[in-house]
């Protein structure tokens, strides 16, 4: 499962959904809003997707983690909309029968979310100033 | 034909809409991209970006249909 959130991420909830009886292991990953990017010090961030698109890349690449490792579940929840430093920015979750394939999943969803999902970070700087992040990582104001 | 545009990150603030609906001779993203870019003054080139037709990726040379939703994605930053 992969969604969109325009509120707070609940992990005790989504930690609940990844129980299963013959899991031995979970990992989760939580993203949150640095106070500093590039040597900038940070405000807040305010994130945009194309939502359609962006769950189904997602739900793709979830469905992709339980192709290529032994996992039992695994859940992964975006924010959109604006942040503060300290805010979770995404959650990652997985559950496995061993930790081996747990971390491996866990690791391949965040970083294929980052690469692939149509998901843009508008930062706020201390100096007023705010930018797009377009990697090279380079912002476009 | 007629399009529907979608436009995210800096390409939204450089057209200054999130949307928009377009009548175009082009009959792919490629030469739709272009004609777009040099109307709104988009600095990426269509190398740095993906393009999605009906919500779903695909080519550049992808044969467009009348009426047909076309999104430009700069690079993502999402995470």
């Amino acid at each position: 499962m992969f969604r969109l959130s325009e509120i707070a991420i609940d992990t005790a909830a989504l930690r609940a959904q990844l129980a299963r009886a013959d899991a031995g292991a979970c990992v989760t990953f939580e993203g949150w809003v640095r106070d500093r990017n590039g040597g900038k010090a940070v405000r807040g961030l305010a994130y945009q997707s194309y939502a359609e698109l962006a769950e189904r890349e997602g739900r793709r690449i979830v469905e992709e983690a339980r192709e290529r490792f032994a996992i039992a579940a695994a859940l992964c929840v975006h924010r959109v909309g604006e942040l503060a430093v300290g805010e979770l920015a995404v959650w990652v979750g997985v559950s496995a029968g061993h930790r081996d394939a747990a971390f491996a999943a866990c690791r391949y969803i965040i970083d294929e979310v980052k690469r692939r999902v149509p998901i843009w970070k508008n930062e706020r700087y201390a100096d007023g100033a705010s930018g797009w992040l377009h990697p090279d990582d380079t912002p476009v104001a | 034909m007629n399009y529907r545009l979608l436009y995210f990150a800096s390409l939204r603030d450089a057209a200054g809409v999130a949307e928009e609906r377009v009548q175009s001779a082009a009959r792919d993203p490629r030469a739709l991209y272009a004609e777009q870019a040099a109307r709104h003054g988009f600095a990426f080139a269509p190398a740095r970006l993906r393009v999605a037709v009906n919500g779903a990726f695909t080519g550049w040379d992808h044969a467009l249909a009348d009426g047909d939703e076309v999104a430009f994605l700069p690079p993502v930053s999402g995470g």
